[in-house]
């Protein structure tokens, strides 16, 4: 009677890291995710929402993305916009320094070009005014980024909560500002009249090159410059970068400052090329999506493009099939396609191995 | 195996707990006693043809949970029922923010082949006006705004009510009660005093609380009433604490312009009598509602349906009243009213529709100890809030006349402010 021998006993499963695998495969098992995701959100379309069948649900998810060409500019311009932001966190994040203030970064530096159009438009001509904007929204952007930095590096301070807390205080300080701004209008400012980008074939285009470009410099300033190669040490190993004669605590204030000053271009792009006006929404969560851009980019600026393309097509694909009937029904279907991918990843990254019963042969984890 | 059996017992005396307490609520409501409303909802006629192909779109700030937005829905359920539009006819953008994203969602709405686009919150204006710009061929209309009447524009529309008369009426409903508490002895004249909950220091809002105010004031002459602002449009902790200060103040009656159950759950729960917005909150609140007065929009999706389907223009500012059915009141519980309530109302609502009544009678309110003769207000948007029009004439104050959206402001006697917040 062997049945009952305890020691024998291990766990059904296993979890063990792969050596490596090829990158047809890999590309293969994400590509299959990604439809399996779109068959479950599908489904679950077709089981929630009246009037949709699964070729309708196909259908309104590619005409809402690239239907018209108003929704492919719509496409390349939200596109871009998640792009800057998702190139803003790349750099701390490739430090392993775990940002999560993109949002009010991004929220303060829009806040800093609005209130220099505000206070300034119409007293100095457009190109001024624009110029100004800039520099306040960038400036703006850095120091909300900086601060957390610079508390990390000197009293190491937990970068989480901090970032996470600067984006409440960012958004606070829009509720007051339009409180001062705007009091008998119930906090609503409006578009604003001057300070707007100019427009080039139509309001779209300047931001989506204005993106391209950035994504060009970051990927520079990664890949080839000697700042981008500290961050990756930094990322790597803090021990190994000070061994070396990296000054950790100046590349973590450098870097953020940097990270922030990119959202505060973002922030100065929506104000600017978009909604010459701010509420307290105005970057609309986007500051935590591109953090998912950046990730499944693996932090490479131009896998980025895609990763942001594909995330925004779904988005906006989704968004055609559910405001109709629930404005939250886009977020799930967003939220259902990132799970699939990122738990597709784990399976590149691991395989899980099954107890093995006795007399069996080694079998192979069940990866795919 | 006892802790099994305990904690089965355990569960089987809580659900036991649980609808115990369910059937004693329903047997508590199950008393209250609704009347007809004394200004109910009109009955929409078609009596003109609407081509097949046309096509409406709305765009709403939130969505059905929004109480707001909701009782835009509902209004275009109601017209949607009474001319016969298809599902197809209709096409919603919900959740759609103040932002640029609203541009984008009408000439989405364009592109769908809409002949009208309607959109609902007050920061969707300059936004809207964007896309009317844009696109002559199509009407634009917006709740609230107050752009229109000085933008120049053939297909952009301004639309709101006026619902002071109905907060009016709501007050009537306030001062008799007030006149039963004192006739009973359980206050004095001197302690009628009301309490009202009001989202922001700003026109729509005051011009709420003093139409509701002059309304008590006209049946029961000694009222004064204390106003506690939060500073948001739905907070139900805020609106709970406003309410629970001002009864704690001494109000013996509660009125509210926000959009939770705040205020009105916690009249229930201390027995105060309360007069709602927005839509009933009877249900919740069964022994202290007394009435509730809203704005009901499918008279206005009405009107702008028969314009473009007539190829008649348009108003560039529409304020719908009781008249037009655009202002409604609830029943009247009677649970919690005074008795006769229902025929008064009757008969101040016919004296309004016929303009016997004014309820900006420059008679019946002073400024300072004075009757006002004068009063510049802001009616045409600019970033300063420049007073540019002579509101007053006539003996009264030409409310939503020269501009649909609320403009009176004035700070009148017998009404105390406790704070100010403007967001």
């Amino acid at each position: 009677m062997k049945m009952h021998e305890k020691q024998k006993r291990e766990p059904l499963l296993r979890v063990t890291k792969r050596d490596s695998m090829p990158i047809w495969k890999s590309m293969l098992i994400r590509v299959i995710a990604v439809l399996a995701a779109i068959l479950v959100c599908a489904v679950l379309s077709v089981l929630v929402l009246d009037n949709v069948d699964f070729i309708k649900f196909i259908k309104t998810l590619f005409s809402g993305a690239v239907g018209t060409p108003r929704n492919i500019w719509k496409l390349g311009k939200n596109t871009a916009v998640l792009l800057c932001i998702a190139l803003a966190v790349t750099p701390a994040f490739r430090m392993k320094f775990w940002n999560i203030g993109a949002e009010g970064q991004t929220l303060i530096g829009a806040l800093a070009a609005v209130a220099v159009a505000y206070y300034l438009g119409g007293k100095l001509p457009n190109p001024v005014l624009l110029v100004l904007m800039l520099i306040a929204a960038v400036l703006a952007g850095a120091v909300w980024g900086g601060i957390p930095a610079i508390f990390k590096a000197k009293w190491n301070t937990n970068e989480t909560l901090f970032t996470l807390m600067m984006n409440y205080v960012a958004t606070g300080l829009v509720a007051f500002c339009l409180t001062k701004w705007c009091p008998s209008n119930g906090s609503v400012l409006g578009a604003l009249p001057h300070g707007h980008l100019p427009i080039i074939l139509n309001e779209y285009l300047l931001l989506i090159l204005v993106t391209l470009v950035m994504t060009a410099i970051v990927h520079v300033y990664l890949y080839y410059t000697k700042h981008g190669y500290e961050i990756s040490v930094v990322g790597e190993s803090e021990n190994t970068a000070r061994y070396i004669g990296i000054n950790v605590g100046k590349v973590v204030i450098r870097t953020m400052i940097v990270s922030g000053a990119i959202c505060g271009l973002a922030g100065f792009l929506i104000v600017g090329a978009l909604d010459h006006s701010i509420t307290t929404t105005s970057v609309g969560g986007m500051g935590f999506t591109a953090i998912m851009a950046s990730w499944l980019a693996k932090f490479n600026p131009l896998i980025m493009i895609g990763s942001s393309l594909f995330i925004t097509f779904i988005q906006q694909g989704a968004a055609e099939i559910g405001s109709a009937v629930d404005p939250a029904f886009p977020n799930i279907i967003v939220g259902i396609v990132l799970f699939f991918i990122i738990g597709c990843e784990f399976f590149i990254g691991y395989k899980l191995k099954f107890r093995e019963k006795a007399g069996k042969s080694e079998k192979g984890g069940k990866a795919q | 195996m006892f802790k099994k059996i305990l904690s089965l017992c355990l569960a089987v005396l809580m659900a036991a707990a649980c609808l115990g307490m369910v059937a004693c609520t329903d047997m508590n409501s199950g008393e209250a006693k609704m009347t007809d409303s004394p200004l109910p909802e009109v009955e929409l006629t078609k009596d003109f043809d609407v081509p097949a192909d046309f096509k409406i779109g709305f765009i709403l700030l939130h969505d059905e949970a929004s109480t707001y937005d909701l009782n835009f829905i509902n209004a275009v359920k109601k017209v949607q029922a009474a001319l016969g539009l298809t599902d197809e006819q209709i096409v919603y953008k919900k959740g759609i923010p103040e932002s640029n994203a609203c541009y984008e969602a009408a000439c989405d709405l364009v592109d769908a082949g809409c002949d009208i686009v309607f959109a609902d919150s007050f920061g969707h204006e300059s936004y809207l006006l964007k896309a009317a710009e844009e696109h002559p061929e199509v009407q634009f209309c917006h709740a609230t705004g107050t752009m229109a009447h000085t933008a120049g524009l053939d297909n952009f529309h301004n639309a709101f009510a006026s619902i002071y008369e109905g907060r009016y009426l709501a007050g009537v409903a306030a001062g008799l009660k007030l006149n039963e508490m004192i006739d009973k002895g359980e206050i004095t004249a001197e302690q009628a005093k009301m309490g009202y909950v009001g989202a922001f220091t700003f026109a729509e809002v005051i011009s709420g609380y003093t139409s509701f105010y002059l309304g008590a004031k006209s049946v029961c002459p000694s009222v004064t009433m204390e106003v506690q602002f939060t500073g948001s449009w739905y907070d139900e902790n805020l609106e709970k604490n406003a309410a629970t200060a001002l009864i704690n103040n001494g109000c013996v009656l509660i009125s509210q312009h926000a959009d939770s159950m705040g205020a009105p759950s916690v009249c229930e729960e201390k027995n105060v009598p309360n007069v709602s917005y927005n839509g009933s909150t009877h249900e919740a609140c069964p022994n202290t509602f007394i009435v509730s007065s809203r704005i009901d929009w499918s008279p206005y999706y009405l009107y702008i349906i028969k314009s473009y389907c007539q190829g008649t223009p348009i108003a560039a500012d529409w304020c719908g009243g009781a008249e037009e059915g655009s202002v409604v009141l609830t029943g009247i519980n009677e649970n919690a009213a005074a008795e006769g309530t229902l025929a008064k109302l009757q008969d101040v609502a016919a004296k309004l529709k016929s303009g016997e009544i004014k309820v900006f009678d420059t008679n019946t309110f002073t400024v300072g100890g004075n009757k006002l003769d004068t009063y510049m207000a802001d009616v045409d948007t600019d970033a300063a809030y420049t007073p540019d029009t002579e509101a007053i004439k006539d003996g009264y104050f030409h409310e939503s006349e020269y501009r649909a959206a609320p403009y009176f402001d004035i700070r009148i006697d017998g009404i105390t402010l406790l704070n100010e917040n403007y967001g």
